[in-house]
């Protein structure tokens, strides 16, 4: 049964808008590497969980792929010198995410060599045990290049019984992006290579790239890199239709195998795993090369920019070189966007640099950003109810996050609300309803945390409370005795004395005899 | 006629009778109603309720000898879970006992401090670390701000600060209820 999973049917998901390409207009040039910027600024904590302690100091020199911070557990990634040159400061830089917010970052000033730290390949890694892969990839650096950032090591990790296959996941469904197209036509057979690594490390049989129906010429150079490396009994490629969210984690694994991940499940728990393409070359990089993730091709696109092109380009860039090197604003530029237009984040500024998960950079004029009709109340249609891919009640959401009944959208899992953005493109009132949730969902993050130090005061004070109690009961009981030890001393006195006149009486009793 | 009322007085005093012994076995369960109520309160450990920890008042409210609205660390909120847990009216909050603050913790000012361990014995949740003449300082994730050890310390080194807040989705403006209003923005 298992093995017929991912099956040949393209099932669908729920939900979900066809919305128009525009795809092609990056796709025109090949993938080129902008020249050196001046400054590199790697952020920190570019994954879902923490960072490790930062090793370098300003004015230290480091060489190209040297470690920046230490790697910890699976949640502590560690960052790399994405060339040689010198650390100039650690600051708070602005970042993508939160919004406006800053982050720690290390500033780099290149010196041009590009001299490289000795590179450890993982040699023979088909004879390699697993956990040694995830270790070495670990190492390296490695988190979801999708977007999400997530370690990739920690998805890996934990012997999963009855994982089966590992998916590449090449659909992007954004219109904009491309990143991950251009990615497969011109290194097809390092993702291909790269997938298979994830599949050994994860002790899953079967590989399947999944591909978008549009794309063209790709599923040619998988083929061919398939039948290059010798993988074609191991190797699936499946087109998905071209609808969008078909990339999120959760749709791919529907439109494939037509079953859905559990709403407090893991895609781990239909024996799949899901990796994005660009993940998977990686970790071919850091596998075969020794080379950890220290760039990525990023997608530089938009109405708003000159000449629309796919970059190569070392993390830490700023999107303002970038731009640069796409040949620059057109004029109206009047937003930045990362990611798609339909879940993207606005950023504030183009000084903000490349991390791990930025897969696009999409420049909007004032033609498209300019609202045409004003926000009006909600009307009940149920169209976001129709296209919701989650199978969500988007209106119901709404209201309670509105009226700041965040418990109350709890019990409809608000949690399960993958920030899509299809509720709020078919809205008739044109509702930012995206926006409420991604506040309702913080809000509810918030409230766990103040529960669970909630938790932690009781059980500090509950334990204080015991402990005084304890010292307590011990000062008693250390009286009682000292009580009674003097009470004994009392009554052996009295009768010491008793007995002393009790004496003293025989002996006048006897000496009057 | 007579039979039917002698019957629907047997029934009566049968089930009354049930009734009033499966009333008198069955007692409300105040333990687990204390430890829902605990479970609202915030836990500060304050004190500012008039009873010496979250877990007294809880007691103290299930019993109804304190009102819902003296905990100013819970807020309105707080209160308007208690009436929806307790099936009772919501009231504001009485501010007698305080009024409701961000949340705060306890920064000790190192230069200051002599080592007295006032303020040691008076953390109602052991988050101060220190021992005679020795430097204390403030477990910061551990604290709750219940500023229990401001009016101890015989240097005044303890200060109060807001927690660093982190950030937060900002709340959308709410939408408009009236198309006319909406139109003529």
């Amino acid at each position: 049964m298992n093995d017929a999973l991912p099956g040949d049917r393209i099932h669908g998901f729920p939900g979900g808008l066809k919305l128009q390409h525009h795809k092609q207009v990056a796709c025109q040039h090949p993938v080129e590497r902008p020249p050196l910027p001046e400054r590199l600024f790697i952020a920190m904590r570019q994954h879902q969980g923490e960072t490790g302690r930062i090793l370098v100091a300003a004015g230290e020199r480091v060489r190209k792929g040297q470690s920046l911070t230490e790697a910890g557990d699976d949640f502590i990634v560690p960052e790399h010198a994405p060339t040689s040159g010198t650390v100039e400061s650690v600051v708070d830089y602005p970042a993508a995410l939160p919004p406006g917010g800053t982050r720690r970052t290390i500033v780099l000033v290149p010196d041009g060599e590009d001299r490289w730290a000795p590179r450890q390949p993982l040699e023979n890694w088909p004879e390699r045990r697993a956990d040694e892969i995830v270790d070495h990839l670990h190492r390296s650096g490695l988190a979801g290049l999708g977007g999400a950032m997530f370690p990739t090591a920690a998805k890996l990790r934990g012997g999963w019984s009855g994982l089966h296959t590992v998916i590449l996941n090449g659909a992007e469904c954004e219109p904009w992006i491309a990143c991950d197209e251009m990615l497969m036509r011109e290194r097809a057979r390092d993702v291909v290579e790269g997938g298979l690594i994830l599949a050994h490390a994860a002790g899953a049989r079967q590989l399947v790239v999944a591909i978008e129906d549009r794309m063209g010429q790709v599923e040619e150079k998988l083929r061919e890199a398939r039948s290059a490396l010798g993988a074609e009994g191991r190797v699936r490629i499946r087109k998905v239709f071209t609808i969008y969210p078909e990339g999120g984690e959760r749709q791919i694994i529907q439109a494939l195998t037509g079953r859905e991940v559990p709403h407090d499940g893991l895609p781990q728990d239909l024996g799949v795993v899901v990796h994005n393409v660009g993940t998977a070359a990686a970790a071919r990089d850091a596998v075969v090369e020794g080379s950890p993730l220290i760039e990525r091709i990023v997608t530089v696109t938009g109405p708003g920019i000159s000449n629309p092109r796919n970059l190569l380009a070392l993390l830490g860039t700023p999107f303002a070189h970038l731009v640069e090197a796409a040949g620059g604003y057109r004029e109206g530029v009047a937003r930045l966007i990362l990611g798609g237009p339909m879940s993207g984040t606005a950023l504030p500024s183009d000084e903000i640099p490349v991390t791990k998960g930025s897969n696009c950079l999409l420049a909007l004029t004032r033609e498209e950003t300019e609202p045409t009709q004003p926000t009006l109340p909600c009307i009940n249609c149920g169209e976001c109810v129709r296209v919701c891919p989650a199978r969500l009640l988007p209106q119901t959401l709404f209201k309670l996050v509105e009226a700041g009944n965040y418990d109350g959208a709890a019990d409809y899992d608000l949690v399960d609300c993958i920030e899509c953005g299809c509720c709020a493109a078919v809205c008739p009132s044109h509702i930012p309803l995206v926006d409420f949730y991604k506040h309702g969902k913080d809000e509810l993050a918030h409230r766990q945390l103040d529960r669970r130090r909630a938790a932690l005061a009781k059980r500090r004070y509950e334990a204080r409370e015991e402990r005084l109690q304890r010292e307590k009961e011990a000062r008693q009981a250390k009286r009682r005795e000292r009580e009674e030890k003097l009470k004994r001393s009392e009554t052996d006195a009295k009768s010491e004395i008793q007995a002393a006149i009790e004496r003293a009486k025989r002996r006048k009793e006897g000496g009057n005899d | 006629m007579l039979s039917a009322i002698l019957t629907l007085t047997a029934m009566v005093l049968v089930i009354g009778a049930v009734l009033l012994w499966l009333g008198r076995r069955l007692a409300p369960d105040e333990d687990s109603l204390v430890e829902r109520i605990n479970g609202i309160l915030p836990q500060t450990q304050c004190a500012q309720c008039g009873y010496p920890g979250c877990r007294p008042y809880a007691q103290a409210v299930a019993e109804g000898d304190a009102d819902i609205n003296q905990c100013p660390p819970g807020g309105e909120e707080g209160v308007k879970m208690l009436a929806d847990l307790l099936g009772v009216e919501p009231k504001p909050l009485d501010e007698t006992h305080g009024e409701h603050k961000p949340p705060m913790v306890a920064v000790i000012d190192e230069d200051r401090c002599i080592g007295c361990t006032l303020c040691i014995q008076a953390c109602p949740v052991d988050a101060i670390l220190g021992a005679q003449r020795q430097m204390h300082t403030v477990i910061e994730a551990e604290c709750t701000g219940c500023e229990l050890c401001i009016e101890p310390c015989p240097v005044d080194c303890i200060d109060l600060v807001a927690e660093s807040e982190p950030w937060r989705w900002p709340r959308p403006d709410p939408i408009p209820l009236k198309v006319r209003e909406a139109a003529h923005e």
